[in-house]
């Protein structure tokens, strides 16, 4: 009574307790072989966290928590702190989602909801799953030739004449800024906003939308008080993931932002955010010191994002009562 | 009946503005299919494009052979990494998961989805360039594959799900051992999930910059060792964008066109991967 894994081809009509037993053993064998392939993933997510806090730690044991909130960044006195890139981080991103949020939600609806022009939906989904499919660093190398000279000459001046009372659109604008990068990041995240809240919206029983129109209301009416109520813990899961998208994309805003660390009022100047001053700096980051700041600044990054994506997840599954099937 | 004037009008209003959003979310995406095709094309057909590696900066001519090599290989070992466990996790969830641990594993695969992918870069560099001290084309495929495995396996299990039951309970009827049911009855029958979703992480990964900055770093020498660092097209595009020679910034867009170009026929495998097998 051998347990080997011998393979049969074609196994023999009688059953008996040998035939059994190696049945089982090669059940075992590739239980086994499927459990340590899910171990695998576990053990990457350990040594994952760990390789992220290893090159930080020159600049977590000289600086601490205080790398949070100081504001200098001066390589050549190895002065290191977070707070111009966290501030451009969440400015950039709030930019992105102040465009993208009308405007992926208008497109979800059209997507999800509107009778009309029936004809082009399946074209415009086609064109917004490909903008989603292009790889960043091909929309940074567009934005740097074409949006960055518009912004300088036409939507900067333009803002600056209409809202220029505001801090935020005041000072000379070279193009590269924060508004610029908010805009690159605006595009990056539409696709996930709209695909996103396009299947919230689709989720909403089909019967209290039309119980709604039999009582005599607009469309409009049904999607403001009907859809958007019922779909608003799932549009809030939405603009989340758009937002830990948003904070994390390095390359497209690293080409656009102008890379210097400052906080500024003024949008049209130059920043940096997290992932943009690891990128730009590495190359010529000399000394731990330096070099740890940076994967410091990665640690703060990642943290930032897994929180932000766990709220997101659990707003979009309480919602939906089942996981969603990828973002 | 007619409504009143108002509700009708702001009815019309928002319909209007609903159709100009998904028209202002659709136009970026012409604006630059076209403007990657109109700057790259030029590039693309000079002599030695394809064939030579880049010339040193000033110098005109030269090619990004070392960048279409060093991506191919990047994510051609990426894939063979990642494929293979990450079917072998999908197969877990589908087949042994419905319990805590499928429940962790699942759990873990969705925030590695939504890591920056910069993430993936730093572990890349600690775990082999702090080890074998210096960049290599290896360290960028162990980063890009962690990037593809959550893609590989989410796609691998939706894949199984679907197979359905009464496949598996007619072979378990026959006498099949549960190994064999799954690897030689659902696994096939689910293998156009799988297939799609592997060409879909490729796709991404063949598009990603910032994990290769600390890995594979560039290169502008011609290189096959992936022990050696190694040029990638998508850092060929960075790079070339921000120096102030024409003719590298020509080389640059044409880099971006072959990207893309390389993207979109990976996802368009992919689909019509789907709709064959779905026959």
């Amino acid at each position: 009574m051998s347990m080997g894994t011998a393979e049969r081809v074609a196994p023999p009509p009688l059953v008996g307790t040998s035939r059994q037993r190696r049945l089982i053993s090669g059940d075992r064998i590739f239980r086994a072989i499927a459990y340590g392939a899910a171990a695998l993933i576990l053990l990457i997510a350990g040594v994952f966290i760990i390789a992220l806090f290893i090159p930080a730690l020159p600049a977590i044991t000289k600086f601490g928590l205080g790398f949070f909130i100081s504001r200098t960044w001066d390589p050549v006195r190895s002065q290191f702190g977070a707070l111009p890139a966290i501030y451009g981080t969440l400015v950039t991103s709030a930019i992105a989602l102040v465009i993208a949020f009308p405007i992926g939600l208008g497109a979800a609806l059209f997507l999800a909801e509107d009778a009309r022009l029936r004809f082009l939906r399946g074209p415009l989904s086609f064109a917004i799953e490909l903008l989603a499919g292009i790889p960043s660093v091909v929309i940074g190398l567009w934005a740097f030739f074409t949006l960055t000279p518009l912004m300088r000459d036409n939507v900067d001046p333009f803002l600056n004449h209409t809202l220029g009372f505001l801090p935020f659109f005041q000072g000379s604008a070279s193009g590269y800024g924060f508004l610029t990068a908010g805009v690159v990041l605006a595009i990056m995240v539409l696709p996930i906003m709209v695909a996103l809240s396009r299947d919230v919206i689709q989720a909403v029983p089909r019967s209290l939308r039309e119980a709604s129109l039999a009582l005599g209301a607009t469309n409009a009416e049904t999607i403001w008080s009907v859809i958007l109520p019922y779909a608003r813990v799932g549009i809030t899961g939405a603009v989340l993931l758009s937002l830990g998208r948003a904070l994390g994309e390095t390359i497209a805003v690293t080409m656009v932002i102008g890379n210097r660390p400052q906080i500024t009022t003024s949008l049209f100047a130059s920043g940096y955010t997290l992932p943009s001053v690891i990128a730009n700096e590495f190359t010529e980051a000399v000394g731990d010191v330096y070099l740890g700041s940076l994967f410091y600044l990665g640690v703060v990054l990642v943290l930032i994002t897994i929180a932000v994506n766990v709220i997101a997840r659990l707003l979009v599954w309480r919602f939906s009562g089942s996981e969603p099937t990828g973002a | 009946m007619s409504l009143p004037l108002i509700r009708a009008l702001v009815d019309r209003l928002v319909a209007g503005l609903i159709v100009l959003c998904v028209s202002v979310a659709a136009i970026p995406v012409l604006v630059l299919l076209l403007f990657v095709l109109i700057n790259g094309l030029p590039g693309m057909l000079t002599p030695g494009f394809f064939t030579d590696p880049p010339y040193p900066q000033g110098v005109p001519g030269g090619g990004v052979l070392n960048a279409i090599i060093g991506t191919l290989e990047i994510v051609g070992i990426g894939s063979l990494l990642a494929v293979p466990v990450g079917a072998l996790i999908g197969i877990f969830l589908s087949e042994y998961g419905r319990n805590p641990i499928g429940n962790t594993v699942r759990f873990i695969s969705d925030v590695f989805t939504g890591l920056p992918s910069i993430a993936f870069g730093i572990f890349g560099y600690t775990v082999v360039v702090l080890t074998t001290h210096h960049f290599s084309a290896l360290s960028a495929s162990i980063a890009l594959a962690v990037l593809m495995l959550p893609v590989i396996l989410r796609a691998t299990e939706t894949a199984l799900v679907l197979v359905p039951n009464s496949l598996r309970e007619a072979g378990l009827a026959l006498g099949a051992p549960r190994w064999r049911v799954t690897l030689e009855i659902v696994v096939p029958a689910a293998l156009g999930g799988i297939v799609t979703g592997a060409l879909l992480a490729m796709a991404r990964a063949a598009g990603e910059t910032a994990p290769l900055l600390f890995t594979a770093f560039g290169n502008d020498i011609v290189q096959t060792n992936p022990l050696q660092p190694m040029g990638a097209l998508s850092l060929t595009i960075f790079r070339n964008a921000l120096v102030p020679y024409p003719n590298l910034q020509q080389q640059a867009w044409a880099a971006a066109l072959l990207l893309v170009a390389l993207v979109a026929a990976t996802n368009i495998l992919a689909r019509i991967y789907v709709r064959r097998s779905q026959r």
